[in-house]
């Protein structure tokens, strides 16, 4: 190391210009595969025959440009956000949950149950606070098992997390199917809660409040990781959990810890969708959110802010993709191509990062 | 114990030589410039510590790598080795410290691996010719069993029958005995004493003294990736045990120049009550139990830990600093139990433990400085209130430890991985000794470091003491332990073999304490 120097109390001027450079790097970083991944998706669109330009058109006029279209983008961040909030607490203490969308649907029927019981008793208020509680708490229950698993035998939460979300997916639709099924419609389904019971909306809007509650939760995630003690033991256990043993962190505890969080936030968007948009749950229904989050909030790189950037982008295509979709012939499950080639771009350019910064060495 | 070889008249070239190889690997010389010849029907033992550069060494025989420099002759042809497959072909097989056999196959099928896809393995032939390599070499195995069902010292012994049916001529036993139990060891020494009546050559590689004493017949001392001595079968033979034992302990831990000062000026030796005080401390581990351990500092003292690596060192100083849980066994710091207490109600107390894994479970890597000069201190005020982060608390804590302890970084926020081994050691250092410190745990605090920051180390060491806290220094450099100890206790097989006064015969005393000669 030759360019070690004895530490001073100032920054120097070079450093703060490498700072920059620094973070221009970063922005390419996550800018060059986005663009990368929306060319080669457009080369897909050419081959099935479809014109990219004009499905493109659509995707930004419906998802973005329309009122309403930015609208319904909105308040489906809002639900997206707390997954991903969720995703960042676990994976910036290295625990690979990949059982949210099992919390979330549990959460969401188990919520979307309870709504309509308590509605005609309590009020609104209150029944909104009772639904948000029993989702975070039905989300957070159902990764006791794998938490457990993980803290106190080792046992790799990858696999149990996709486990119980089998369990749960089921679990929830056999619920939908048996249990709250509401007498009154031929297709299985819960009661639906009125819409006067459902999230306040936004102002004079129909976003949803729910994006509100994404907000603070993933802003909340973010400087409970970057400025606290708590956030910094759960990153030391992450980032490495031999020297969190040194330290003489109780390591069982914070994974614990880790699961409920990431979970309960899982469960919560479960209930934010039940209460915000959707107001019941129909037999099947999964919108598979968690799994579709987490190529997002990697490429975020587990920034709370960034996810917020990407989670926007990701909802403008889904809701302008569904209409593109039926405009232009293309199948619904299109957006989620463009994810995967944006998540192989991101792979290619972290990889030539590499490359580059290893020969400037 | 030792045997001539058995060889008949020594042919005109070794079968395999080393001609002055030297390997680089980044930031270190594996090996500088080591010959190493390796005669018929003799067992050559390579000797030295871990890092000495006996790994690299058979890495470059059995084909994993090549040398930068220098040459490899086989049977005086000079050949280059660039698999382990071409290794094979030359006749050079090697057994390596890890089985390399598929648990779940049994034994014949593990023999049979490697054949030709298209071809069922012919299971009937290879069991016969095992059968004839198994009554050569006079061991018993069950072609049929299981590899995973068998001990260690079976899935060896199946793995130098694989060997030799393929035709090697040189077996290299990597570590064989570490994994072993002592009787296992003995068979395996017996066994390599049949295989050199074959014409075979066999290169043990090994750290434990007592076994290169029993089963070699030539010894090659390496130390720091330099051939530092070879002792020839005759010279073995003429020396017997005890001074051969004295010639290797000198060979393998030097006395050398650059501790002339010999501990520097004496320091008054310390007296009175113990700071820390270890009973019948005791630790289950599966490769090395620690039992029995006594061991009292009084404040100011330090109290050298001496034994060749994987004693039981790690486990114990783990066990006193908090982090293994204690099967039996009392400590007091100050006259207070405290081995109920968690690893952070110790360091409370003032017990330190300067961790020798410094990147693996010191640090971590990718976090600023000051965050890992604090790792041990999450939440505390005043550089946590409320659990928030004090930004300005923590820089002004992490410039006035790298101030202090010199740390050469370009910044407080710089990732602590990115700086030399010698400045991380620096930061740890910091880390343990600052506040309020009472007894201190080193382990091995100067391995890997260069001269000036062994020097700088060992300094800190003895200002520890010199403030009046109790040090435990554990360390495999002989050198150390004298130069810094006033007491030396000898580690070996999980215990405490004896403890001495450092003075002018605690150099031979510790030395046979640590070949387990006179255990």
């Amino acid at each position: 190391m030759s360019d070690t120097t004895r530490i001073g109390g100032d920054v120097l001027p070079a450093r703060r210009n490498g700072a920059r450079r620094e973070r221009a790097r970063l922005v390419a970083m996550a800018l060059l595969p986005v663009l990368g991944a929306i060319v080669l998706s457009g080369l897909v669109l050419l081959a099935l025959g479809v014109n990219p330009v004009s499905y493109y058109g659509y995707v930004l006029d419906r998802g973005l440009l329309n009122p309403y279209g930015l609208q319904a983008t909105l308040t489906r961040t809002g639900p997206l956000l707390l997954i991903a909030a969720g995703l960042i607490v676990a994976f910036r203490a290295g625990i690979w949950n990949l059982g949210g969308d099992g919390q979330f649907l549990l959460a969401a029927v188990i919520v979307a149950a309870l709504g309509p019981l308590l509605a005609p008793a309590l009020p609104v208020w209150l029944v909104l606070l009772a639904g948000l509680a029993v989702g975070a708490l039905v989300g957070a229950a159902w990764s006791v098992l794998p938490a457990l698993l993980k803290a106190y035998q080792g046992v790799n939460e990858i696999i149990t997390t996709l486990m119980m979300t089998f369990l749960g997916v089921s679990f929830a639709n056999v619920l939908v199917k048996l249990a709250f099924r509401d007498p009154a419609t031929t297709v299985p389904q819960t009661r639906t809660l009125a819409v006067a019971d459902r999230l306040p909306r936004l102002f004079d809007t129909t976003v949803s409040s729910g994006l509100l509650i994404g907000l603070v939760a993933i802003v909340a995630v973010h400087l409970l990781m970057t400025r606290t003690a708590f956030g910094l033991k759960l990153r030391i256990v992450g980032a490495n959990p031999r020297a969190a043993i040194h330290a003489g962190l109780n390591v069982p505890l914070l994974t614990m810890a880790t699961f409920a969080i990431s979970a309960g936030l899982a469960g919560l968007a479960g209930a934010v969708e039940i209460m915000g948009v959707q107001g019941n749950v129909r037999a099947d229904w999964n919108p598979a959110y968690s799994l579709t989050v987490v190529p997002l909030v990697f490429l975020a790189r587990f920034n709370g802010f960034a996810s917020i950037a990407f989670v926007f982008l990701f909802s403008v295509l889904s809701i302008g993709g569904e209409s593109a979709a039926r405009r232009t012939g293309v199948p619904n499950f299109f957006t989620l191509v463009v994810v995967a080639i944006l998540l192989i771009m991101l792979g290619i350019t972290e990889y030539l990062d590499q490359r580059r910064r290893a020969a400037g060495k | 114990m030792t045997q001539t070889p058995n060889a008949a008249p020594m042919p005109p070239h070794p079968i395999v030589a080393l001609d002055q190889v030297t390997k680089r690997f980044p930031g270190v010389v594996a090996n500088d410039r080591v010959s190493f010849e390796l005669w018929p029907g003799e067992v050559h033992v390579l000797l030295g510590e871990n890092g000495a550069g006996k790994s690299t060494l058979v890495g470059m025989l059995s084909g994993l790598q090549l040398p930068d420099e220098g040459g490899v002759l086989v049977e005086g042809r000079e050949v280059r080795i660039a698999s382990p497959a071409r290794a094979l072909e030359l006749g050079i097989g090697t057994v390596f410290q890890h089985s390399m056999l598929v648990p779940s196959l049994s034994v014949v099928d593990n023999m049979a691996l490697g054949g030709p896809w298209w071809s069922r393995p012919d299971r009937a032939g290879v069991a016969r010719r095992m059968a004839a390599v198994c009554a050569e070499i006079g061991v018993a195995i069950d072609p049929e069993a299981r590899v995973g069902s068998l001990s260690l010292g079976e899935q060896q012994q199946v793995e130098i029958v694989r060997a030799l049916m393929r035709g090697s001529r040189v077996l290299i036993l990597d570590e064989a005995t570490a994994m072993l139990t002592p009787k296992g060891a003995e068979d395996l020494g017996a066994l390599m004493g049949r295989l050199t009546r074959l014409g075979i050559a066999v290169v043990f590689i090994t750290h434990k003294l007592n076994e290169a004493l029993a089963f070699g017949h030539r010894i090659t001392v390496l130390r720091l990736g330099r051939k530092v001595g070879e002792i020839a079968p005759e010279r073995l033979v003429a020396l017997g045990p005890a001074a051969a034992t004295a010639e290797i302990v000198r060979l393998m831990f030097g006395t050398h120049a650059g501790t002339e000062a010999a501990g520097g000026p004496p320091r008054a030796r310390p007296a009175g009550a113990p700071l820390l005080d270890i009973e019948g401390l005791a630790v289950d581990d599966a490769s090395v139990p620690v039992a029995g351990i006594d061991l009292s500092v009084a404040p100011g003292e330090i109290v050298g830990l001496a034994g060749i690596d994987g004693n039981g060192q790690k486990q114990f100083a783990e066990a006193l600093a908090g982090q293994r849980r204690l099967a039996a066994g009392r400590i007091r710091l100050g006259g207070e139990a405290i081995e109920r207490l968690d690893v952070g109600g110790r360091r409370e107390r003032g017990l330190r433990y300067v961790t020798d894994d410094r990147l693996g479970e010191g640090t971590v890597g990718s976090f600023p400085i000051s965050l890992n000069l604090l790792l041990k201190q999450v939440g505390e005020a005043p550089f946590w209130r409320h659990g928030i982060e004090q930004p300005e608390a923590i820089a002004t804590h992490a410039r006035r430890l790298v101030g202090e302890y010199d740390v050469r970084t370009p910044g407080i926020e710089t990732a602590i991985g990115k700086l030399s081994g010698g400045n991380i050691q620096k930061a740890l250092l910091a880390r343990e000794l600052s506040g309020q410190a009472r007894a201190v745990i080193f382990a091995k605090p100067t391995y890997g470091l260069d001269v000036q920051n062994i020097r700088a180390t060992r300094q800190r060491i003895r200002e520890a003491a010199d403030r009046g806290l109790a040090v435990i220094l554990i360390s495999t450099d002989l050198e150390e332990v004298l130069e810094l100890s006033d007491r030396v206790a000898v580690m070996s097989r999980g215990r405490i073999v004896g403890v001495v006064d450092n003075n002018a015969e605690a150099r031979s005393r510790v030395g046979e304490l640590m070949s387990g000669v006179t255990a």
